[in-house]
């Protein structure tokens, strides 16, 4: 019969023991979530972000919008008539950390991609009120006049390259290019940006003249958000096992 | 000994000096400055005590010189941390309410301030009133001094460093957007290196103990600082763009990464703001009631079961996602089944009054803890309610999350720790008694009224909203928009903004309170009646 009076009097066993009991939770929960093929399947159409696209990210994470906006669609009748298609595992594979989110004092932002103008998003992000009432949502006109850091987007793309995001030499190479292309439609990149990063859209996203700003990055994120995947051909059956 | 203390101090100045000159951004360049200053400000202040890591030792009664300075530097991080987060938090709670308070501007919009006040609150009144308590209450049940000399200030200041460089980096947009793990990968190292330190002071102190048992209290805070240790660095695994940024990108990514997120998350609820509050309950109710812990076998049960089925709940907090059914149902299971060895907690604290539950009448503070291990079991209970699927398709993503958290966070971490800093302020002033029993009892009423209109205020909103937005009207149509679910809860927002006003009203109470407390003032009051007993002693127990 083993005697707890044995733990209480050796602070070294019960450190190992206290490390032992919580460890397997996690173990058991996490390790499977890496080699099991629902959620590391590949979705035809999911892409890693242009440069242009994630350094909006990074403004959307930089500013918590994650903290009024979740990135996750339930498969609840009202959820998926509200906001689309019912998220998939695949369509955070490349978001280092994923936005999910946990609460809704704004709506999901999932699928809000191509819902909404870029004037549309321009106009709401720096008055949300003169489109939307009710809305408590705070502005940001600072983002129209500041222009986009995008110097080191090169670093950006080797560190997610570092951590799994398909991103090759060619990619890394071009990540500064690539911005500029992308908000500049007529520009020559262009046709390489979208050889790079299929379906990438390339327009002047803040609909102001002069180089990139914060804006142009990100509406050029929040129109990617949940377009990738083509809902009319996937069929969720093909994944069953 | 001052060598010892000098050598790191040297090698952290240098260390933040290079890090500045190799900033290519602003906040790292200033953040490395500040490392800097800490270092040159710390490496003086050893020199000038000349060895003397405890402050004018008090020797107690029982003979032993115990470092009662680094209580007492926690008494008042602990006091100063709680109103900075709760102010905060009116704030936010406010700018939900009148969106023009967000002023436009980026370092005071909501979703920056949003993480300042959760981590101001968990993080710097939570952990500064468990760093207070660990180690005015390891070295009491011991009966030894802190081990380490220096080391502990060194946990301590290198603890507000933490907060300062994580407060100032929120406000100036470094998030790394995980929700209770913003801090940025330096801030994570040079936490990591902190508690590494704590951990080795608190293990060092039982090496000294002259008890041949380590006692339940320290049970919880091994466990928490083990565990908390674990998941930091799990969860904060990343890959900085360049040595010279503070941007950095994590290890894991979409489904994995949310899990990973989550286990921490809910853990840091598990370890830091349960095991190790139960360990402040542990000593502080027993010693405030002056009775024994009720079941000796119960704390062992409840304490191995809690830890062990702690970290399998995460997943509640990812029903209905891209996660795995199997892993939403299992953590489903663990949290329903972790409201056992939560009562089994509460149970034996609250039954630690019996026989004292007379003092509630006369004793404020004895009145706090006994309303914190109250708040604690009705949260425990609403936890598992809300992690059942069904039930969390409805709250989830809604206020009645916040309502949740907020009972816990309001009630059971803020409550006992304020009970334990009326419980230290005059002991280790060396006082009489507390400037006012009078105000804690205003204390106690402030805070108890704030969190109900606060917690009610958001089980309506949350569940009002999460019914709105399921609503189909007769021929089949989403009957709201959701602009007009967010317009119908502004009465809320305003009834929750005065719940949490009161709160912080009461938090100032107690800070007056203890500052005259330190000054050795006592307020001319009416004193409580202790009544005589009705019952012949002994007949109670």
């Amino acid at each position: 019969m083993f005697d707890h009076k044995k733990l209480e009097k050796n602070s070294i066993l019960m450190t190992v023991c206290i490390l032992l009991v919580v460890s397997v939770g996690g173990i058991v929960e996490i390790a499977p979530l890496f080699y099991l093929e629902s959620t590391i399947e590949k979705v035809k159409g999911m892409r890693p972000y242009t440069p242009l696209e994630l350094a909006g990210r990074n403004i959307y994470i930089r500013e918590g919008c994650y903290n009024c906006h979740s990135q996750m669609i339930r498969p609840f009748r009202d959820e998926v008539e509200r906001y689309g298609h019912y998220s998939l595992a695949a369509e955070s594979m490349y978001d280092h950390p994923f936005q999910w989110g946990s609460k809704r004092t704004g709506p999901d932002l999932a699928r809000v991609g191509g819902k909404y103008s870029d004037e549309w998003h321009r106009t709401h992000m720096i008055d949300p009120r003169s489109l939307v009432p009710e809305s408590i949502m705070p502005g940001y006109p600072f983002l129209a006049t500041t222009p986009l850091k995008y110097d080191d987007m090169g670093l950006h793309l080797k560190a997610n390259a570092m951590v799994g995001v398909p991103y090759d030499a060619a990619m890394i190479e071009a990540a500064q290019a690539d911005v500029e292309a992308q908000v500049d439609p007529d520009s020559d990149g262009v046709e390489d940006l979208q050889k790079r990063y299929p379906g990438a859209q390339a327009r002047n996203f803040d609909l102001q003249p002069g180089p990139p700003t914060e804006m142009d990055a990100l509406i050029a994120y929040l129109q990617v958000l949940g377009t990738m995947v083509d809902f009319s051909v996937y069929k969720a059956e093909d994944n069953y096992r | 000994m001052t060598f010892l203390t000098m050598l790191p101090l040297f090698l952290g100045g240098l260390l933040g000096l290079f890090v500045a000159a190799g900033a290519s951004d602003t906040v790292l360049y200033a953040h490395g400055l500040l490392l800097f200053l800490f270092c040159v400000l710390g490496a003086f202040w050893v020199l000038k005590r000349g060895g003397d890591a405890g402050g004018p030792a008090r020797v107690t009664d029982d003979g032993i010189e115990y470092n009662g300075a680094i209580v007492r530097a926690g008494v008042i991080a602990t006091t100063f941390w709680g109103i900075v987060g709760f102010l905060v938090g009116l704030v936010i709670a406010l700018q939900l309410a009148f969106p023009v308070l967000n002023f436009d501007l980026p370092w005071t919009n909501f979703g920056r301030l949003r993480p300042l006040h959760t981590s101001a609150v968990i993080f710097a009144f939570g952990g500064n009133a468990l760093l207070m308590t660990s180690f005015h209450v390891v070295q009491r049940t011991c009966q030894t001094r802190i081990a380490g000399g220096f080391a502990p200030w060194f946990v301590f200041w290198g603890y507000q460093l933490v907060i300062l460089m994580a407060a100032t980096g929120y406000l100036f947009g470094v998030t790394q957007s995980k929700e209770y793990a913003e801090p940025e990968w330096y801030v994570d190292l040079w936490l990591t290196i902190v508690w590494v330190v704590y951990l080795l002071v608190f293990l060092g102190t039982l090496w000294k103990r002259k008890e041949p048992h380590i006692y339940v209290a320290n049970w919880f805070y091994l466990a928490f600082i083990v565990t908390v240790a674990m998941l930091h660095i799990v969860n904060n695994l990343a890959v900085p763009i360049s040595f010279g940024s503070t941007k950095s990108y994590v290890l894991f990514s979409g489904v994995q990464d949310a899990l990973t997120q989550w286990w921490y998350a809910h853990n840091a609820v598990g370890f830091f703001l349960t095991a190790g509050f139960l360990g402040i309950m542990y000593y502080y109710v027993p010693k405030q009631a002056n009775r024994p812990v009720y079941s000796y076998r119960l704390s062992i049960v409840h304490f191995w079961s809690l830890i062990f089925l702690y970290i399998w709940a995460g997943p509640h907090h990812l029903h209905y996602t891209a996660l795995p059914d199997w892993a939403q149902t299992l953590g489903m299971t663990f949290s329903v089944m972790l409201w056992m060895p939560s009562w089994g907690g509460m149970i034996n604290g609250l039954m630690t009054l019996s026989g004292a539950w007379d003092k509630l009448r006369t004793d404020p503070v004895l009145r706090l803890m006994a309303i914190s291990i109250a708040f604690y079991g009705m949260s425990t209970f609403e936890g598992p309610l809300m992690s059942i699927k069904a039930v969390n398709a409805l709250s989830h993503y809604t206020d009645w999350t916040i309502g949740h958290v907020h009972s816990g966070a309001l009630g059971w971490v803020g409550m006992v720790s304020f009970g334990a800093i009326y419980f230290l302020a005059p002991r280790m002033w060396g006082r009489e008694r507390l400037y006012s029993l009078r105000l804690v009892s205003v204390h106690f009423w402030l805070s108890t009224v704030g969190i109900v209109i606060y917690a009610s205020a958001m089980w309506v909103s949350g569940i009002m909203q999460g019914l709105m937005w399921r609503a189909y009207d007769s021929l089949g149509f989403l009957e709201y928009s959701f602009a007009e679910t967010v317009e119908a809860m502004h009465p809320f927002y305003v009834i929750r903004a005065i719940g949490g006003g009161l709160y912080v009203l009461g938090a100032f109470i107690m800070a007056w309170n203890v500052y005259q407390t330190t000054r050795g003032n006592l307020r001319d009051e009416r004193p409580y009646e202790t009544r005589p007993a009705t019952q012949p002693a002994g007949a109670q127990a």
